[in-house]
This record gives structure tokens, C-alpha cells and sequence, in this order.
């Protein structure tokens, strides 16, 4: 078993963090309003998609992530009327996002198997590269690495310390009193969907245009319901959810390190692992339920 | 302006008008899905819902509709339980899985012993298997309150890596010359989970999930239990003063869906499969859900509803061959019908109303 260089392991740990912190960050944002979106996994893997025909056919990966963004939306919007307007249940709606996300991309996705999308450059920071072990780790990244860093800040402050944040959380403590206050519970919700749909569309994207790169079927695989746990196990708060994310991200590297590693466990056994580590972080996490929303799931209809 | 109006009680005739409706829109859909593929749509429709049963090839197709809505309607039975008493088992692939670990197992242990205990033993052991593999869940739920969706999804995976490791490692047949997968199970009689009629598809899958439609009805209909199930997911406050305990409805509910769903996976890996390969399951945990809210989680309206789903299977593989409409077309399509279904949904539980404006 060969050394494992610790600072390309922890630069891998940001790239594999990625995707999983951009649908996470907006799931968060989502169920904070209230809502519980499963279609996480079904609104990655169509913005994996998008963003990667998009990106293929322009040439442009940066044309590709807002077309995977506008993907991601999309299918968010068609959760959005299903369970704001025809008020149908929040799990069962989730669920059939994900299974229709999964045949829209592969359904789109039929001529682009084994095609190599654009390359991404790394975004050149200049000295701060060169700064030994810190520069490899933190700055030779491409620039959704820190887009995706700087969502969580953006996230956290709209959260804590702006009007929108607070009439966000209201919505999602508790829709009645919020519909009394004059708040249109519908609209916020609906506004913060979207914005999980392209947050989820961005990370998938991310996947098929820089992590991987190249597009197949599944490709996700249950990236979109880590996020989900991820949520979970981040209590509801943005700062946990980075926390979290390069937890799983480390356990995905470190684990794909041992297989390259050659070590005598079959290499099946090693990439259950961050299912199980989070199957692990969600017994831990779950005694603490306060930190839910309180409307988390519920339907909200003006009437009552 | 339209305006919902909440019913008092959900309307009778729509609750089961919804499902033929969201048919019919998920065809007219699918219709336009189809043309923008460039098919012609109504070739295409009938191609998936009509020539299966009564085209030209319809003696090739009928067999095979029980030998896919046999699983289909097994497994979503067991889920229809907990989605009515409000525990989401949605990991149903993964107790298909280890159903068919388990059974194959058993079977593939006993090789090459021609005895009958052998195929009792495998049916036991699937069900047991899919039982322990949906306890993980349940007892993490009880115990922790972890959440069981996640649980059981992220089970998902890792009963596919444990299927991939089986079929590579300890089950892999020895006189297969280095390929991966098990022995077939068809070529050992003592194991084989055959027709019990030859030529129909009917196998002994396909008695189970009738068994299964038959319980699950009375169940829910005659006994104390499925009012509880039906209580808790209705009024739970109401639930838990009557005495329901809501800790033993989560392991009951969870342990039937996972037993019924290994039994699936067993009978198929013992019948139709033959044999434990790395790509053996094929989703039918995840269409489940779809049959199970199509059928309105109504054990006969499952069953019908997983004919129809095994019709969009098996008539999709035939418009795969003859009109060249890709496999994805297909899943699309089933999604789509879940989709459809949700929304109108919205009639059962709501009337829509004209209004007019009124004067603040």
C-alpha cells in the first residue's frame, strides 16, 4: 500500500464535497420554508444532464451550470405546482421527482454517453497557489468550488440576518401565523423550491462536468439523498451542512483511495461505506429533533 | 377565480375515478412525448397498452405479464401498509435484493441435493432475509428516531454493492469459468421456481402475491390491526389515545413490506433471473411505489394496478424493438403517471369552485 498524500487527499475531499454541499445548501433552504423536497436525487441528475449537453454543445461549461441551474428549476417547478397548488403529499410527490427525474436524464442523455465535455479551468489565484501544502489544498480549485463555499456564507447570513431570512423561517415555523402576518406562504415556498431545484441542478452538473467528467446513467447515485441526510445531520444550519459535506466527501475519497490502494477488502465492501457512514451519522444526529422546522411537511391551504 | 374548497371527507367517486383519469393523461402525454421522438403516438399507445394482450404475439407477451405484476403487486402490497399508516418505506429494492441473497443462498447451499425441502427452505429464508434487511430501519427508527426514508434509500446502495460482491465472490458459480453470477437456479430442479401452469407464467410468485391481495384485504377490512394502520395514518393524536402503539406499527409495517419485498426478490431470482448477477434487480422496488399509490393503496386496486404496470413493461419492451422508442421513454412515462395521478389527486380531497369576486 502506497503513501497517500495527504494534501491531494484533501484537495480531492473539496472537489467530492462539491456536489453534495450545493444540493444540500439548497434543500436547506427549502425545508427551512417548510417543505420536505425528496426529488433531490431526480433534480441532480437532470441538472447532471442539462448542464452536460448544454455544456457539450456550446462548448462553454460555464453556459452548462446555469443550464443545469435552469434544469434543476425546472423540475422544482413541476414539484412546486404539485404540492403548492394541487396541495398533494409532500414524500410521495419527492419520490416521484426523483423517479421522473431519473427517466427525463436518461432519456436526454442518450446521445452523450462516452463523450468528454469541455474542460473547466482552475481558477488561477496567482501566489496564493504556490503557498506549500495550503496552496494545493485550498487554492487549485475551478471556481465552482468557492461558488459553492460562498453560497454557504450567502446562505447563512440571508438566513440570520436578513428580512427575507426571517419571513423564510416564519413560513417554515409555522405557515398559519406567517399567512396572518400578511406573508404569502405560497410564493415564499414556491421561490425557495426553485431555488433548491437549481442548487441541486448546479451540484449534479458539477458531477458530470468537472467531477467525473463524462455523463452515464445514475451517475448521482444517491448523491441526492446524502444531501438529504445531510440537512439532517446539519440541524438545519448552513455552517453544519460545509461541516458535514466534507465529512461524506472525505469518506468518498478516502475510500476510493484504498481501492486505488489495492487493499484486500473487495472493493464493493469499501464503497458502501458512505452509505453507511451515513446511515451512522444519522442515528447520531437524530436524537436532537427540535431543530426541525415545525411545518416541515405539512400542507399549508389558506382556508384553515 | 378558481377557488379549492377543503371536503369534509374525501369524495368517494373521485377516489377511485382519480387513477383511470391520471391513465388517461399520462397517454395523452406520453402520446406527445412519443411524437416529439418522432413516433407516431398512437402507434406507439397501442403498441404499449393493446398489442401485448391481443396482437399478433400476444401467446409470447400473456405469460409474461404475470411473471412482471407478480413482484410488482407483492411488494407494493407490503408498502401500501406503511404508506397508509404513515411509515415510508421507499428502500423496497433493497429488501428485493437481500430476499434474493438469502433465498439463492439457501438454495445454491443445499447444491446439488434433490430434495423438496430445499424450495420451501429458499421461500423461508427470502422472506426472512427481505424481513432483516427492513428491521434495520424499523428498530433505527424505533430506538433512535432516525428517519426511515434514509435509512432505508441509503440501504439501497448498500444491498447493491453486497449483490455486486455475491455475485463476484461466494456465490459465483464454480464451473462457470471465471464469469460472475451464480449457478442458474433453472438448472436445479430441487431450487428451480417453476410454472406451476406451463406456458402461462403463472410461478409460485404469482400464488404469493394473490395470498398476499387476499390478507392484506382482510387484514385491513376485518381486523383490529388494520384499523390501527389505517387510524395512525389518519389521526395519529386519535391513534395514540386509543391505545395504538405507534413504535409496533413501525416494525410491523416495515418488517411486512421487507418480508413480502424479499419474497419478491427470491421467487424471482429462483424463476424468471435463474441467477444472481451483478445487474439482477431492475427497479421494481421503486415502481412499486407507483403501483401501491395508483392502486390507491387498496389491496385490489394494487393488484390492478400492477397489471397495468407490468404492461407498461413488458409493452414498452416491444415498442423498444419494433419502434425503436428507447427504455428511458418508458420510465419516463411511469413517472409521468405518478406525477398525473398526485395532482389530480387534488379533486379527491378538494372541490374546486367558481368564484366570483366578492366585495372586501
Amino acid at each position: 500500500m502506497g503513501a497517500i498524500d495527504p494534501a491531494l487527499l484533501l484537495a480531492a475531499l473539496m472537489v467530492a464535497a462539491t456536489p453534495i454541499l450545493l444540493a444540500a445548501l439548497g434543500e436547506l433552504v427549502v425545508e427551512r420554508a417548510g417543505v420536505l423536497n425528496l426529488g433531490v436525487e431526480g433534480m441532480m441528475i437532470t441538472g447532471a444532464i442539462c448542464g452536460f449537453a448544454v455544456a457539450v454543445n456550446t462548448g462553454s461549461p460555464a453556459v452548462g451550470f446555469v443550464a443545469a441551474a435552469g434544469g434543476g428549476a425546472v423540475l422544482a417547478l413541476l414539484f412546486a405546482a404539485l404540492t403548492q397548488l394541487a396541495l398533494a403529499n409532500q414524500v410521495a410527490s419527492g419520490l416521484a421527482l426523483t423517479l421522473f427525474g431519473l427517466g427525463l436524464s436518461s432519456l436526454l442523455g442518450q446521445g452523450y454517453v462516452g463523450i468528454k465535455p469541455p474542460p473547466t479551468p482552475r481558477l488561477d489565484l496567482g501566489p496564493l497557489s504556490d503557498i506549500p501544502f495550503l496552496g494545493r489544498v485550498l487554492f487549485s480549485h475551478d471556481l465552482m468550488v468557492y461558488l459553492a463555499l460562498a453560497l454557504v456564507a450567502a446562505v447563512w447570513a440571508m438566513l440570520k440576518y436578513t428580512r427575507a431570512g426571517l419571513i423564510l423561517r416564519a413560513v417554515g415555523e409555522n405557515h398559519d401565523a406567517a399567512h396572518a402576518l400578511g406573508y404569502k406562504v405560497v410564493r415564499v415556498r414556491v421561490l425557495a423550491i426553485l431555488f433548491g431545484g437549481a442548487c441541486a441542478g448546479l451540484g449534479g452538473a458539477y458531477i458530470s462536468l468537472i467531477r467525473v467528467p463524462q455523463w452515464t446513467e445514475g451517475m448521482t447515485a444517491g448523491g441526492g439523498w446524502i444531501a438529504l441526510a445531510l440537512v439532517v445531520f446539519a440541524s438545519w444550519k448552513a455552517g453544519r451542512v460545509l461541516l458535514g459535506a466534507w465529512l461524506f466527501g472525505g469518506v468518498t475519497v478516502l475510500q476510493l483511495n484504498l481501492q486505488a490502494a489495492g487493499l484486500a477488502i473487495p472493493v464493493e465492501y469499501l464503497s458502501m461505506s458512505p452509505y453507511l457512514i451515513t446511515i451512522l451519522v444519522l442515528v447520531i444526529m437524530s436524537a436532537d429533533k427540535s431543530r426541525a422546522p415545525a411545518s416541515l411537511g405539512r400542507i399549508f391551504h389558506a382556508s384553515q | 377565480m378558481l377557488r379549492l374548497e377543503k371536503r369534509p371527507q374525501p369524495s368517494r367517486v373521485w377516489t377511485w375515478a382519480t387513477p383511470p383519469l391520471a391513465v388517461m393523461i399520462t397517454m395523452i402525454a406520453g402520446g406527445a412525448l412519443f411524437a416529439a421522438l418522432g413516433k407516431d403516438p398512437a402507434e406507439a399507445i397501442a403498441t404499449i397498452f393493446w398489442k401485448p394482450l391481443f396482437g399478433e404475439f400476444a401467446f409470447y407477451y400473456r405469460p409474461q405479464l404475470l411473471i412482471k405484476a407478480a413482484p410488482l403487486i407483492l411488494i407494493a402490497i407490503g408498502l401500501s401498509l406503511g404508506f397508509r399508516a404513515g411509515v415510508w418505506n421507499i428502500g423496497a429494492e433493497g429488501q428485493y435484493i437481500a430476499g434474493a441473497l438469502t433465498g439463492a443462498g439457501v438454495g445454491l447451499a443445499f447444491y446439488p441435493l434433490d430434495s423438496w425441502v430445499v424450495f420451501p427452505l429458499m421461500v423461508l429464508a427470502g422472506a426472512l432475509g427481505g424481513w432483516a434487511w427492513a428491521m434495520i430501519p424499523a428498530l433505527l427508527k424505533v430506538r433512535f428516531g432516525t428517519n426511515e426514508i434514509l435509512v432505508s434509500l441509503m440501504l439501497v446502495y448498500v444491498a447493491e454493492q453486497l449483490l455486486a460482491a455475491m455475485a463476484l465472490g461466494p456465490m459465483r458459480n464454480p464451473d462457470g469459468r471465471g464469469f460472475p453470477g451464480s449457478r442458474n437456479l433453472r438448472d436445479y430442479p430441487a431450487a428451480h421456481n417453476a410454472e406451476i401452469i406451463s406456458g402461462t407464467g403463472m410461478h409460485w410468485g404469482v400464488a404469493a402475491a394473490v395470498i398476499a391481495v387476499i390478507l392484506a384485504y382482510v387484514l385491513l377490512s376485518r381486523h383490529l390491526l388494520g384499523f390501527h394502520i389505517r387510524l395512525a395514518g389518519q389521526a395519529p393524536r386519535a391513534a395514540r389515545f386509543s391505545g395504538v402503539r405507534p413504535g409496533r406499527l413501525v416494525v410491523i409495517c416495515l418488517g411486512t413490506s421487507g418480508a413480502l419485498a424479499g419474497l419478491a426478490g427470491m421467487f424471482e431470482v429462483a424463476g424468471p433471473a435463474g441467477q444472481v448477477s451483478i445487474d439482477f434487480n431492475v427497479g421494481y422496488g421503486f415502481t412499486a411505489i407507483i403501483v401501491a399509490f395508483l392502486g390507491r393503496l387498496h389491496p385490489v386496486g394494487i393488484a390492478l394496478a400492477g397489471i397495468l404496470m407490468a404492461l407498461t413493461y413488458i409493452g414498452g419492451e416491444m415498442a423498444q424493438s419494433t419502434l425503436g422508442l428507447p427504455a428511458a421513454a418508458i420510465q419516463l412515462f411511469q413517472g409521468m403517471l405518478l406525477f398525473f395521478l398526485l395532482a389530480v389527486d387534488l379533486l379527491t380531497n378538494y372541490r374546486v369552485r367558481f368564484r366570483h369576486r366578492e366585495a372586501a
